[in-house]
C-alpha cells in the first residue's frame, strides 16, 4: 500500500511456550481507524508493546512511515511519531491535568533541558497543551490534580497527552476501558474526528465503538491474526464468529 | 489550614532571628549550632533533588559531603603548610579562599556524581540503595587509608578559610555566608522544580513509562539530577568542614547518608523546605537530647516512625494536610 503509515512484518513474541504474538503482519493506512479485537489474553497489549518499543519481539519488524523503527527505544519511537495510550492509565497522579499535557508538549516539541524558566510560562508549549485539553473536553479541569480525576476523565487525559505529541499514528490500547455508555459515546466521537490528523490503531473490547469507528478490523486469537476486513466482512465471517464474537456476545 | 508558603517564610525567618538574638545576648555557641543546621539543610536540599524530585533513594550522598570536606581539607592543608599539591597535570600551593574551595568541591562532586550515576542509575529500588551505599563505603575506607591526609584522624585546619571582605572567624559572619548560600540554593531549587526539567524529572519518578511515551529519557533526566544534587551536597561538605575546621573519614560514613535521608522524610520529601525543617529538628534533638542521653537517636527514630506511619508528607505535610512526593 502506498499510504501505509505504520506496519508490522511477521512480528513474533514468545513467553516461554506461549506464543503471544504469532507472525503478525498488519498495517495502518492514512486516515483510517484500524481496530484490533480479540478475546482476553489474545495478545493485543503484547502486540502494542512491541510496536511502541516496550517489548522486544523475537522476530519481525515494525515500520513507521517507511522507516524501520524496530531497534529504536520507546522514547525514540515517540519522537518518530507514535502517540500511544495505555490500557491502564499511565499518568502523573501528583501533577495537575495541565502539567500532564504540558509534559507531552515538552517531550515532543521542546526539550526538557531547561532549568530556569517555569514550565507553565512557556507560552507555545502551554498553548499546545491547552489545545489538546480543549479537544478532549478537559479544558475546565486543567488545574485539578490528576489523582482527583474521575476514571473517565483520566481516559480522556490519556488521549490528550497523546495529542500533544502531534503523532504520525495513534496507537490506543482500550481507550474505552471502564467508561460508561455516555463516556464511550463521547470518546467515540472524539476518535472519529482524530483520524483525519493521524490514523488510529485501536485495540478495543467495546464492540459498539469498534463497529462505529473502524474502517478495518483485524481479529487476533491466540496471538494470530485470523481475519482482517471491513466491519461487514468481520460480522459476516464464520471463522470470527466461531472464534470470538460468538463467545463474547 | 496552614499554607506551605507561610511555613517556609516562618522557618527562614526563625533561622535568621535565632542567631541574631544569640548575637545580642552574646551566645556564640547558639550561632554555631544554627550554622550547623543550615549546612546540614543544604546537604539535604541537594539530596532532596534526587530523592524527592527524582525518586532515587541514594544511600551514598555522604560521598559528596565527604568530597566537599576533603576538597576544603586538602586545599587548606597545603596552603597552611606551604607544601605543593602535585596533581600530575599541574601543581598548586592550595588555597584558603572559600569561593575557590567551593568551586573545586562542586566540580569534583559533580564529576564523581556523574560516574556513580552512570554506574548505578541502571538499577532501581533496593539495588540502587545498595550500590550507592557501596560507593559510600569505598570512599570511607579510602579516606581511612589515605595516610597523606591523616588517615583515620583526618585533617585539621588552624584558622577558618577566608572570604573576601568578611571575617569568617566571627561566628555570625560565617553564619551569614552559609545562610545566604542556603537561600540561593533554595531559590534555584524552586526554579528547577517548576522548570521543564523539573516537570520531566518529577514525571519520570511517578511513571517512567509515561515519560518515555512522550519521548523523554528517564535515565538521562535522573543522571543530570544526580550530578546537580551531588554538587550541592559537595558544597555543603566544604562548608561543614570549614565550620568544624576539621575533616575526617566520618564525613563519608553511611550513618551520615542515612541521616540525610531521615532529615528529608521528617521534613517532607520533595518539599522546598522539607530538608531545612528536618535539619532543624535533627540538630535541636541532637543538642537538647544528646546532652541528656547517648540514645537520643531513639527519639529521632520515634519521630521518623510516627511520620512514616501517620502521613507521608513529613512535618510540612502534617501542618498543611497534604501528601508529599511518593518515592
Ligand atoms: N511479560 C509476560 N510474561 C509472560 N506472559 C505474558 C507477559 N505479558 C503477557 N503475557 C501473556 O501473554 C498473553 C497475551 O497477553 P496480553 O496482555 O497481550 O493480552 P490482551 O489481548 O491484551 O488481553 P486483554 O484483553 O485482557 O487486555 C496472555 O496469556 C498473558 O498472560
Ligand atoms: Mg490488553
Amino acid at each position: 500500500m502506498s499510504d501505509v503509515v505504520l506496519s508490522t512484518h511477521n512480528l513474533t513474541k514468545r513467553f516461554g511456550a506461549l506464543v503471544a504474538t504469532d507472525d503478525v503482519s498488519i498495517d495502518l493506512r492514512a486516515g483510517e481507524v484500524h481496530a484490533i479485537i480479540g478475546p482476553n489474553g489474545a495478545g493485543k497489549s503484547t502486540l502494542i508493546q512491541q510496536i511502541c518499543g516496550g517489548l522486544k519481539p523475537d522476530a519481525g519488524r515494525v515500520e513507521l512511515v517507511g522507516r524501520d523503527v524496530s531497534s529504536l527505544t520507546t522514547q525514540a519511537r515517540a519522537k518518530a511519531g507514535l502517540g500511544r495510550t495505555f490500557q491502564i492509565s499511565q499518568l502523573c497522579m501528583e501533577d495537575t491535568v495541565l502539567e500532564n499535557v504540558l509534559l507531552g508538549a515538552i517531550g515532543a516539541g521542546g526539550s526538557p533541558w531547561r532549568f530556569w524558566r517555569g514550565a507553565l510560562g512557556l507560552t507555545d508549549m502551554r498553548e499546545r497543551a491547552q489545545a489538546a485539553l480543549h479537544r478532549v473536553g478537559l479544558a475546565d479541569a486543567a488545574d485539578i490534580r490528576c489523582a482527583n480525576l474521575s476514571h473517565g476523565q483520566r481516559r480522556q487525559l490519556e488521549v490528550a497527552v497523546a495529542l500533544t505529541l502531534n503523532p504520525r499514528a495513534f496507537v490506543m490500547d482500550e481507550p474505552m476501558a471502564g467508561l460508561g455508555a455516555d463516556g464511550s459515546k463521547q470518546l467515540t466521537a472524539l476518535l472519529d474526528g482524530l483520524r483525519a490528523e493521524a490514523p488510529i490503531l485501536l485495540v478495543e473490547h467495546d464492540m459498539d465503538a469498534v463497529f462505529a469507528l473502524a474502517d478495518r478490523i483485524s481479529v487476533l486469537v491466540y496471538g494470530k491474526v485470523i481475519a482482517t476486513g471491513t466491519a461487514d466482512d468481520i460480522r459476516a465471517s464464520d471463522v470470527v464468529r466461531e472464534a470470538y464474537l460468538g463467545t463474547e456476545a | 489550614m496552614i499554607n506551605e508558603r507561610m511555613i517556609n517564610a516562618l522557618v527562614l525567618a526563625g533561622l535568621l532571628a535565632l542567631p541574631l538574638y544569640a548575637l545580642a545576648v552574646d551566645e556564640p555557641f547558639t550561632i554555631t549550632l544554627v550554622t550547623r543546621a543550615v549546612i546540614l539543610a543544604l546537604a539535604a536540599v541537594g539530596l532532596n533533588i534526587v530523592l524527592g524530585f527524582g525518586g532515587m533513594v541514594s544511600f551514598g550522598h555522604a560521598v559528596f559531603f565527604g568530597i566537599g570536606g576533603y576538597a576544603m581539607g586538602i586545599l587548606a592543608y597545603h596552603a597552611q603548610t606551604y607544601s605543593t599539591l602535585d596533581l600530575g597535570l599541574f601543581t598548586t600551593e592550595g588555597t584558603k579562599l572559600m569561593p575557590v574551595i567551593w568551586l573545586v568541591a562542586m566540580a569534583v562532586s559533580g564529576l564523581v556524581a556523574l560516574i556513580i550515576g552512570l554506574l548505578s542509575l541502571r538499577t532501581s529500588g533496593v539495588y540502587f540503595i545498595m550500590i550507592t551505599l557501596a560507593f559510600g563505603q569505598m570512599f570511607f575506607y579510602f579516606a581511612i587509608s589515605w595516610a597523606e591526609y591523616g588517615g583515620e584522624d583526618g585533617v585539621s585546619i588552624y584558622v577558618r578559610n577566608s572570604f573576601p571582605g568578611l571575617n569568617t572567624l566571627v561566628p555570625i559572619q560565617f553564619f551569614a555566608i552559609c545562610f545566604v548560600i542556603l537561600c540561593l540554593v533554595l531559590f534555584l531549587k524552586e526554579r528547577l522544580r517548576a522548570s521543564p526539567f523539573g516537570l520531566a524529572l518529577n514525571a519520570a519518578r511517578q511513571s517512567a513509562t509515561r515519560a518515555e511515551t512522550v519521548g523523554l529519557n528517564p535515565m538521562r533526566l535522573r543522571l543530570v539530577a544526580f550530578v546537580i544534587s551531588g554538587m550541592i551536597t559537595g558544597l555543603a561538605g566544604a562548608l561543614f568542614a570549614d565550620l568544624n575546621r576539621f575533616v575526617s573519614p566520618s564525613m563519608f560514613s553511611w550513618q551520615l547518608s542515612g541521616e540525610l535521608i531521615v532529615l528529608i522524610i521528617i521534613g517532607g520529601a520533595g518539599r522546598l523546605m522539607g530538608p531545612v525543617i528536618g535539619a532543624c529538628v535533627f540538630v535541636a534533638l541532637e543538642h537538647f537530647l544528646g546532652g541528656l542521653t547517648d540514645f537520643w537517636h531513639v527519639y529521632l527514630g520515634l519521630i521518623l516512625l510516627g511520620i512514616v506511619l501517620f502521613g507521608r508528607g513529613g512535618i510540612i505535610g502534617m501542618l498543611t494536610r497534604t501528601e508529599g512526593a511518593h518515592v
